[in-house]
């Protein structure tokens, strides 16, 4: 196994927006990071599924449309019935503040809202990994 | 500290190098009449009417949808009486995906994004009280617009309004989904097909629609330059016409009814170079690439919506600022419609207040501060003339290598705009990271413990109330009627060569769902998997 720290870049849900994506899909490769990018509209199996086969150290998930309240907790119940409770899992995108506590008591390590840095994305991956 | 201002570089938004210091000798190529000829006449750069905004003030048209069609058609109402003169429909994503709002997929999305729509049903409520023959409606849908115009042009049938009398736009441009927003569903041949249907049912039927808003918006929001964004929008509209003309149908019975949108981002001056110079170029393409006979072929209507991506979460109120400067730009470029933005659409879908104030910061730009006193009053400027030359020049050399390509649908095929578009991107976001360009309260001037703001929240109950609605409109409607419909539908979309508007029409009388039809459709034309980029 490489040492390379294996993220999966996801979008759950219906949303299309994936200008943030590919944007921090591209600064964890500058990083040196291996990354698995899973196109959209996944559904939050098919994003477990991933981080599963990929041997995933990180979950990087985007989601713009508001409907994270309803997909992020479905994907880190299932992340811990497979398992992956070691997988850091981070979000991107249009999280309302009032949110973060509840996605943060589910299981999500961090969220970055608009504006954040891809420099301090990545700083705060390679800090909080657990690498197997 | 912001860096000293002598070691930035002097570029645009796009990373367009500017110099210090602009002078005749700049323009020197500039002739007054084959390059901007005046307001209302070839080749149309300083406006498409002599009056200009004199003769009639640009349309306000305010983006907006949330919740229910109830919901929704509340905020029209209230929208209208504060003197918003058009409509505009936001849907959530389920309808533009062509999903029901209790379809697995839906969950999670329902009215979100946007006006939850399932069948005519919610379309009558969305227009309940709007007299259809007063005001003009511009529709954003793309993979599913001829199934939405098709409910919009039965909710004007219920009301006995003369279709030939309806006017607005459907956005129904599919390329740009492909290109840079997403939001497809079927691959590009079918698709094509739908809209060259629209252009052809839209002449004869629905005389004053525009059967599409050929749209640079979405390119640009997903991170491209303005010079990308101009490029690739026009050419998306040489590819409709290529399209519409093997089809069979004449230039000038389709192509008065093209309409455009583009973004306004932050640098005033490059921005309305941009308009200026998509004026120009179509008439160009228009006249010299397809020969086009009628003077309104040739001359370019558009739209513009304020920059979503320039908006910031960090110290939301000086978006207000950032919209203001960008609507300048828009109404200085001679735009026939514009979107404000609401300060808090980083957050959430605006408040009533907050998208009261966008639609302030057009009513002040409209009647306290001149600008639409003179028709392009920028004219003349050696920096603006120098931009709009070098913009039109910079479109041209997109166009010859899109050609190369073999048209635009190849190109995304081969993944050439999403590649520019992504390079763009990340070279912008580099950008703002070395602090090369600062962003007000992101980057730089920024604030600790800044205090929240009020935004507006969906309720969960949307939801279980939607699908109780869309139950509802299945239990009472004649099933065996719907299901003859949708059995019609299929086996003329694999006859394809159809105009399938009639047939959705028929469907859509008969309330079935937006998603029956598209499943309908998928099972003929199957779903378009973007290509790695």
């Amino acid at each position: 196994m490489s040492d390379k720290i294996r993220v999966i870049v996801a979008k759950p849900g219906l949303d299309g927006h994936d200008r943030g994506a590919k944007v921090i899909a591209r600064a964890f490769r500058d990083a040196g990071f291996e990354v698995i990018y899973t196109g959209l509209r996944q559904t939050p199996e098919q994003v477990v599924h991933a981080a599963l086969q990929e041997d995933a150290d990180v979950v990087g998930l985007s989601v713009l449309s508001g409907a994270h309240m309803t997909l992020c907790p479905r994907i880190m119940e299932l992340m811990k019935k497979e398992g992956l409770d070691d997988v850091l899992v981070v979000i991107g995108g249009i999280i309302p503040d009032q949110d973060i506590p509840k996605l943060k008591a589910c299981g999500v390590a961090e969220i970055f809202q608009p504006g954040a840095s891809t420099e301090d994305i990545v700083a705060y991956v390679r800090q909080h990994v657990r690498k197997k | 500290m912001a860096k000293d201002v002598k070691d930035r570089a002097f570029t645009t938004v796009s990373g367009v190098p500017i110099e210090q210091l602009y002078t005749p000798e700049h323009i020197r190529e500039l002739d007054y009449e084959k390059d901007l000829g005046d307001p209302g006449k070839p080749p149309y750069t300083r406006g498409i009417y002599p009056t200009m905004y004199r003769g009639r003030l640009w349309t306000m048209r305010q983006f907006s949808g949330f919740g229910s069609a109830a919901d929704t058609n509340e905020r029209f109402h209230y929208l209208l009486n504060q003197g918003q003169t058009g409509l505009s429909v936001a849907f959530h994503l389920p309808t533009l995906m062509g999903y029901d709002s209790d379809h697995p997929m839906s969950e999670g999305e329902v009215g979100k994004c946007g006006v939850a729509i399932d069948s005519l049903a919610d379309m009558e409520t969305l227009f309940k009280g709007l007299p259809l023959d007063k005001i003009s409606t511009s529709m954003t849908t793309n993979a599913p617009a001829t199934i939405l115009w098709s409910m919009y042009l039965v909710v004007a049938e219920k009301q006995g309004v003369d279709w030939k009398k309806l006017r607005g736009t459907i956005q129904n441009d599919i390329l740009k989904e492909y290109i840079a927003e997403n939001t497809y569903i079927f691959p590009p041949k079918p698709s094509m097909k739908l809209i060259v249907d629209t252009f052809e049912f839209g002449t004869v039927q629905v005389p004053q629609w525009n059967t599409i808003s050929i749209s640079g918006y979405h390119i640009r929001e997903a991170g491209s330059t303005a010079l990308q964004e101009l490029a690739f929008t026009l050419y998306d509209g040489i590819e409709y016409i290529e399209w519409a003309l093997r089809k069979g149908l004449n230039i000038d019975d389709f192509a008065p009814r093209l309409s455009f949108f583009f973004n306004a981002h932050n640098d005033l001056f490059e921005e309305v170079a941009k308009y200026r110079a998509a004026r120009k170029i179509w008439y160009k393409v228009m006249t010299e690439r397809f020969h086009c006979r009628n003077p309104k072929s040739a001359v370019m209507r558009f739209h513009t919506q304020t920059a979503g991506c320039s908006l910031t979460a960090q110290q939301p109120y000086n978006n207000i600022v950032r919209v203001a400067v960008q609507a300048l730009a828009a109404v200085l470029g001679g735009t026939q419609s514009l979107h404000t933005n609401s300060l808090d659409e980083t957050l959430a879908l605006p408040t009533e207040h907050a998208a009261r104030i966008a639609l302030r910061t057009q009513q002040i730009i409209a009647h306290e501060t001149g600008i639409a006193n003179t028709a392009d009053p920028l004219a003349g400027s050696y920096f603006v003339e120098r931009l709009t030359l070098d913009m039109e020049k910079g479109c041209w050399e997109y166009f010859e290598r899109l050609d190369a390509m073999g048209g635009m649908v190849a190109a995304i095929e081969q993944g050439f705009p999403q590649r520019e578009i992504q390079d763009a991107a990340y070279e912008y976001q580099k950008a703002i990271e070395r602090k090369e360009k600062i962003i007000v309260g992101v980057n730089d001037f920024v604030m600790e413990n800044e205090p929240p703001i009020d935004v507006l929240l969906i309720d969960e109950s949307v939801a279980g109330e939607q699908i109780g609605r869309l139950r509802k409109v299945r239990e009472t409607r004649d099933n065996g009627h719907v299901r003859s419909t949708l059995n019609a539908l299929r086996e003329a979309a694999a006859a394809s060569s159809l105009n399938m508007m009639p047939l959705i029409l028929d469907c859509v009388r008969a309330y079935a769902t937006l998603g029956e039809i598209c499943d309908e459709l998928r099972s003929v034309y199957g779903v378009y998997e973007e290509p790695t980029v």
